[in-house]
């Protein structure tokens, strides 16, 4: 019993986020708080040299590298743009990881709930964007594709819930069946028959798609990215669902006790989850791609999952995190065309970032110059 | 194509070769994916492993001309990237599945990008034994034409079982899953037998991933893993963490995704995505069914962090 309880501690405090406590002197206040940017800044100048040292195996300057990664990324209005347009789905795939894992859940479903998201959005748009002004079509089909993925991620909180299974296990399996159906529906019932190399959904019209931001050519999912991880913070830090929510991340157990209703919090956190996850499946479908097929899944989910890790699951951490490898991968392109390094060097140092920053949480504490002096 | 002599025959047919077929890639990482989650932790990265065994081994292949050597630096590979998992696992709060999520996403890459020059050139591949050779009809000599890397996967099976039930190196490895208090009250460094379960792991995803550059289908390209290595994390909790079970899945996994195509050879072309499903369905059926919120799956590993 006590082993149990040790046991359910433990795990508890693996998937909780870092609490910053605040201490008293020297470095007081401001301490965590460094630490919770140096360590990890200092994890991705590692594995920037490292890359640079992977790089120089294709013959290749790292210091031209690094150069058109800046070029590339925010070197020019152009590439700043490419960059946000990229860091947008990946903002509210990590928000699915982000809020359950307030509550101690481990979801790892975003990409399903992103595509099942998407495709349920095309489906409730195309018919109706004949009868419905492109604002309404838009609004039903953002709220289509939110209700799905919240239904979607849902099904894992409650299936832990009520009936033990395990929601990292549930919703890795859900990926793949979200992605079997996207595949199933684009090239059977679904299917316009003019999309013969690539099976794919019939297109929503130029009018109906989400515009970009007056003035920019980044879509709109940008805002809705930001704007949800704004509302999550506040949600969990500054109301008493947060703190409900993450008491029961802390320990469940405690949280029983203290008359909680834990089921409906672990409900409400994984369909809001969901509910990111499936808008940026929508946004996808209503901003960039205006179709769906299997390219739908491209792996946004997962990245996003890694995106939230690195935010320490932090809704505010996610933005800068996500702008972070939408930059990497906005700089692909340049790498690709003036080193002519392959495509895929991106996919290699995003692995080596990922890692290296993960690895890093291990530092933490490790540094007294971020501690109050002992005596 | 089914032969016209035995028409829908052809179907069962399909499905039991490709159940062999392609059941063997998913019988070495489900195997590799049982012993490291038997020591008590879970390796989300093996797509990764299994990806870069495909490319490594299949760059060998090419290279030397022997396909066995394929093989085995493909599984060298895999131990690789095995201890690299066990070894930043080992570290205090380094969470193990967000590392083997990022393992995957670089394995993949690393294996697109040193796999670019490869994509063109063919390299040898295994033998395989005919043991239908007396048959007249075309279908049945396909079926039954079975690769060696199988059987050695069919023994594979049978061995790990014994060695898990009657050994002392299985023995520690599942005290290390089962309470890591206990296996360090013996003695025994718990990081140590995870990290040979995760590198033996790491070996076996890899020499799965040489199946598929190898074997079928047999040459390499960036699409040439549909999953397996996520599967096998499935196929584990499926097969109950017992190697037996873990034969009989991969060839259940292995025929389900072979029903599809062989439906569609008879002229039933819709579903074919579904019929891939299949196995998560059943998997997330299986577990809806046999969880609860009061106890332990059966069989699991208590140390694992997903069994909690």
């Amino acid at each position: 019993m006590a082993e149990e309880i040790a046991a359910e501690l433990t795990s508890a405090r693996a998937a909780r986020p870092a609490t910053m406590v605040p201490r008293a002197g020297r470095s007081g206040r401001w301490g965590p708080a460094a630490e919770a940017v140096f360590i990890p800044v200092g994890a991705l100048l590692v594995s920037l040299m490292l890359f640079g040292g992977f790089v120089m195996f294709a013959r290749v300057n790292p210091l031209d590298v690094y150069h058109y990664m800046v070029v590339g990324s925010v070197g020019s209005w152009f590439s700043f743009q490419n960059t946000l347009t990229r860091a947008a789905p990946l903002i509210l795939t990590a928000l699915c990881t982000a809020l359950p894992a307030q509550t101690g859940l481990m979801i790892i479903g975003g990409e399903g709930a992103f595509v099942v998201g998407g495709l349920a959005a095309i489906a409730a748009g195309l018919p109706l964007v004949s009868i419905m002004p492109p604002l309404a079509v838009d609004l039903v089909m953002a709220a289509v594709g939110m209700g799905v993925g919240a239904l979607w991620i849902t099904l894992a909180g409650a299936l832990r819930h009520w009936r033990g299974v395990n929601e990292t296990i549930s919703t890795l399996l859900l990926t793949y069946i979200g992605i079997a159906v996207l595949n199933h529906m684009v090239e059977g019932p679904m299917r316009d028959p003019a999309s013969l190399n690539k099976p794919s959904s019939y297109a929503l019209p130029d009018a109906d798609m989400i515009g970009a931001i007056p003035g920019t050519d980044v879509h709109w999912g940008l805002v809705y990215g930001v704007v949800f991880c704004l509302v999550a913070y506040v949600l969990m830090f500054h109301t008493t669902f947060g703190f409900s929510a993450r008491m029961v991340g802390g320990n469940p157990r405690a949280a029983r006790l203290a008359g909680l209703p834990v089921g409906r919090i672990l409900l409400i956190v994984t369909a809001l989850g969901g509910a990111a996850a499936g808008l940026a499946g929508m946004t996808e479908i209503a901003a960039v791609q205006g179709r769906a097929s299997a390219t739908l899944a491209a792996g946004y989910g997962f990245t996003g999952i890694l995106v939230a890790f690195i935010a320490r699951q932090n809704p505010l951490a996610v933005i800068p995190v996500a702008l972070l490898f939408g930059g990497i991968g906005a700089s692909g392109g340049l790498l690709q065309r003036r080193l002519e390094l392959p495509d895929a060097s991106v996919l290699v140092l995003q692995g080596i970032i990922f890692v290296a920053i993960l690895a890093s949480e291990t530092l933490f504490g490790r540094f007294r110059i971020f501690r109050r002096e002992e005596g | 194509m089914a032969d016209p002599g035995i028409g829908w025959w052809g179907v069962p047919l399909a499905v039991a070769a490709g159940a062999v077929r392609a059941g063997t890639p998913f019988l070495f990482v489900s195997i590799g994916e049982l012993l490291t989650e038997k020591s008590g932790r879970i390796n989300l990265g093996l797509e990764g492993t299994l990806v870069m065994g495909a490319m490594s081994g299949y760059g060998t292949a090419y290279l030397t001309g022997s396909p066995w050597l394929g093989v085995l630096v493909a599984g060298v590979t895999g131990s690789i990237l095995g201890a690299l998992h066990a070894g930043l696992c080992s570290l205090p709060r380094v969470n193990d599945i967000a590392v083997g999520i990022a393992l995957m996403l670089f394995g993949t890459g690393l294996a697109f990008y040193l796999g670019k020059p490869l994509i063109q050139p063919q390299a040898p591949t295994l033998p395989a034994i005919a043991l239908g050779a007396w048959s007249h009809v075309a279908a049945v000599r396909d079926a039954l034409r079975i690769n060696a890397l199988f059987i050695v996967g069919a023994a594979l099976a049978p061995a790990i079982l014994w060695a898990l039930r009657s050994t002392r190196w299985g023995m520690i490895l599942r005290i290390a899953g089962d309470s890591a208090d206990a296996a360090r009250a013996m003695g025994y460094s718990v990081d140590l037998v995870r990290l040979a379960a995760t590198v033996a792991g790491g070996f076996l995803a890899g020499v799965g991933g040489s199946f598929l550059s190898l074997y079928y289908p047999g040459s390499w390209s960036e699409g040439l893993s549909s999953g397996q290595g996520i599967t096998a994390v499935a196929l584990v909790i499926f097969a109950r963490w017992s190697p037996m079970n873990c034969f009989y899945a991969s060839l259940l996994f292995g025929g389900a995704g072979a029903l599809g195509p062989a439906l569609q050879s008879v002229g039933i072309t819709s579903g074919y995505y579904l019929f891939n499903a299949a196995p998560y369905f059943l998997t997330l059926f299986i577990l809806i069914l046999t969880s609860s919120s009061e106890r332990r799956l059966v069989g699991a590993p208590s140390e694992l962090s997903i069994t909690r």
